[in-house]
């Protein structure tokens, strides 16, 4: 009765392209579920479409993109296209995986809020995302 | 955009099937708005035209698998599909994690199906409690078929029958024996029941269980309840299933979902009295000074809540004859 309402943060979590390591985006989305996040988990294996697709269907704050393949200069910027061909120009969107320096400004200039690396700790990106996620409502 | 103007064009875009407004909706009524009983009641004159299937079951039925197969068959048949699958909320911290998506990958960027994952934000019964105004958007929208995924749902968890016109009752080789299957809840609210998964062993015992807990019902309906076997691996079984989803929709089509509707908007309707009345009454009482006062003396265990809450009904009892009697 005593619930207070409150708006949860929708948070997808994505694996572009074709590796199939996703034990990292399972702890980013472990750490965002304890965080009290809702955490959509797409699984492996997606298309930009896909993913762009369900962040739509599901009314997302935030995209997480995880990548190991080094396909990121060719998904990503796909992806970003999509996101705003749809309208989804509000939404945060972040990555994580391995992604070399020198590639992160590019990927920032197209509107990639962040790039971490491995070893973030899980409690510098719950702060990361409750800090950016839009807040819209 | 003033907000009256802000929700007619969002009830227009879904009435044309537009993601985006769908989308938009349905985290407005999760998130109970101040739009969202304006939005529900724009649309509920355009609803009743979707079939809406509910798929229940234990966690690890193959409940989403299921759905993957079902939307693919009669996306073949040419139908539009909304599906809303419903996953648990931590009791402890709030969050969720959603992962029915993983199953239906193919699904997602078909244009004639919508998918929306829903936490239940602790709403008990297996279904969240956004779930039957998110199935009404997607019925507005125009889709054909509207399917409803409960959480790995435990035996007394059976509010879908409150929101599906047909209810699936997924099982899996291997759960349980007969006792289980006579057992109350679960196994009594399936109008189909389905042995998923029966490419592994004991599909069959599984099948002949369930047959014959349901050949000693003894009540009669005109419905004879059917068990079908399905294999999400091979594809045996998905087109029986929808066949008889088909008929059962028939069979309704014969008075009984008049019956069932009307039932149904009955207990809604208590519902809403139940949670406005709830409302009122609470704010009512908590803005006049004596909640607190009360709550301490329930604390001190100079009262218990029971007597505390007859006190404060007559209390409000006695003000309201003394109003009247003025008037």
């Amino acid at each position: 009765m005593s619930e207070k309402k409150e708006k949860k943060i929708r948070v997808v979590i994505a694996k572009p392209g074709l590796d199939s390591h996703d034990r990292g985006a399972k702890i980013v989305a472990r750490a965002l579920r304890d965080a009290g996040m809702e955490v959509i988990y797409t699984g492996l294996r997606q298309t930009p479409e896909q993913i762009a697709e369900t962040a739509l269907q599901e009314d997302v704050d935030v995209i997480g993109l995880s990548i190991l393949s080094g396909a990121h200069t060719a998904l990503f910027p796909r992806i970003m296209k999509l996101l705003k061909k749809k309208g989804l120009n509000d939404v945060l969107v972040f990555a994580g995986g391995i992604i070399p320096q020198e590639d992160v400004p590019t990927l920032k200039k197209m509107g990639i809020k962040e790039v971490f690396g491995p070893g973030t700790s899980t409690s510098t990106l719950v702060e990361f995302v409750r800090e950016n996620a839009p807040r819209r409502r | 955009m003033p907000p009256s103007a802000r929700i007619q064009q969002l009830v227009k875009a879904i009435l044309k099937g537009d993601k985006r407004s769908i989308a938009r909706t349905i985290s407005i009524i999760e998130n109970d708005e101040p739009e969202a009983q304006k939005l529900v009641a724009l649309l509920y004159p355009k609803t009743g035209g979707a079939h809406v299937v509910g798929i229940t079951g234990p966690p690890g039925a193959g409940k989403s698998t299921l759905i993957e197969k079902l939307v693919k068959e009669l996306r073949n048949r040419g139908k539009t599909v909304g599906v809303v699958a419903v996953d648990p909320t931590s009791p402890f911290t709030g969050g969720a994690f959603l992962g029915d998506r993983v199953r239906m990958q193919d699904l997602s960027v078909d244009s004639g199906v919508y998918i929306r994952s829903m936490a239940t934000r602790n709403n008990p019964g297996g279904l969240a409690k956004a779930t039957k105004d998110a199935s009404r958007v997607l019925d507005a929208s125009g889709k054909d078929v509207v399917i409803i995924e409960t959480v790995g749902a435990g035996q007394s968890e059976v509010e879908v029958v409150k929101v599906a016109h047909t209810v699936i009752v997924a099982l899996a080789p291997g759960l349980g024996d007969d006792i289980q299957a006579i057992k109350a809840g679960q196994m009594e609210i399936g109008d189909i029941f389905v042995v998923n998964k029966a490419d592994r062993e004991n599909a069959n015992k599984a099948a002949s269980d369930i047959e014959a807990m349901l050949e000693m019902a003894t009540e009669k309906t005109g419905w004879k309840t059917p068990v079908v076997k399905t294999s999400a691996l091979t594809g045996e079984g998905i087109a029986q299933l929808l066949e008889y989803v088909d008929q059962h929709r028939a069979y309704l089509k014969t008075g009984k979902l008049d019956e069932r509707r009307k039932e149904r908007v009955e207990n809604e309707l208590i519902e809403a009295l139940k949670e406005k009345i709830t409302e009122s009454v609470l704010s009512d009482f908590r803005s006049k000074g004596q909640w607190e006062k009360l709550t301490q003396r329930i604390l001190a265990r100079q009262t218990d809540p029971y007597t505390a809450a007859d006190e404060l009904l007559a209390k409000r009892l006695k003000s309201k004859t003394k109003k009247e009697n003025k008037q």
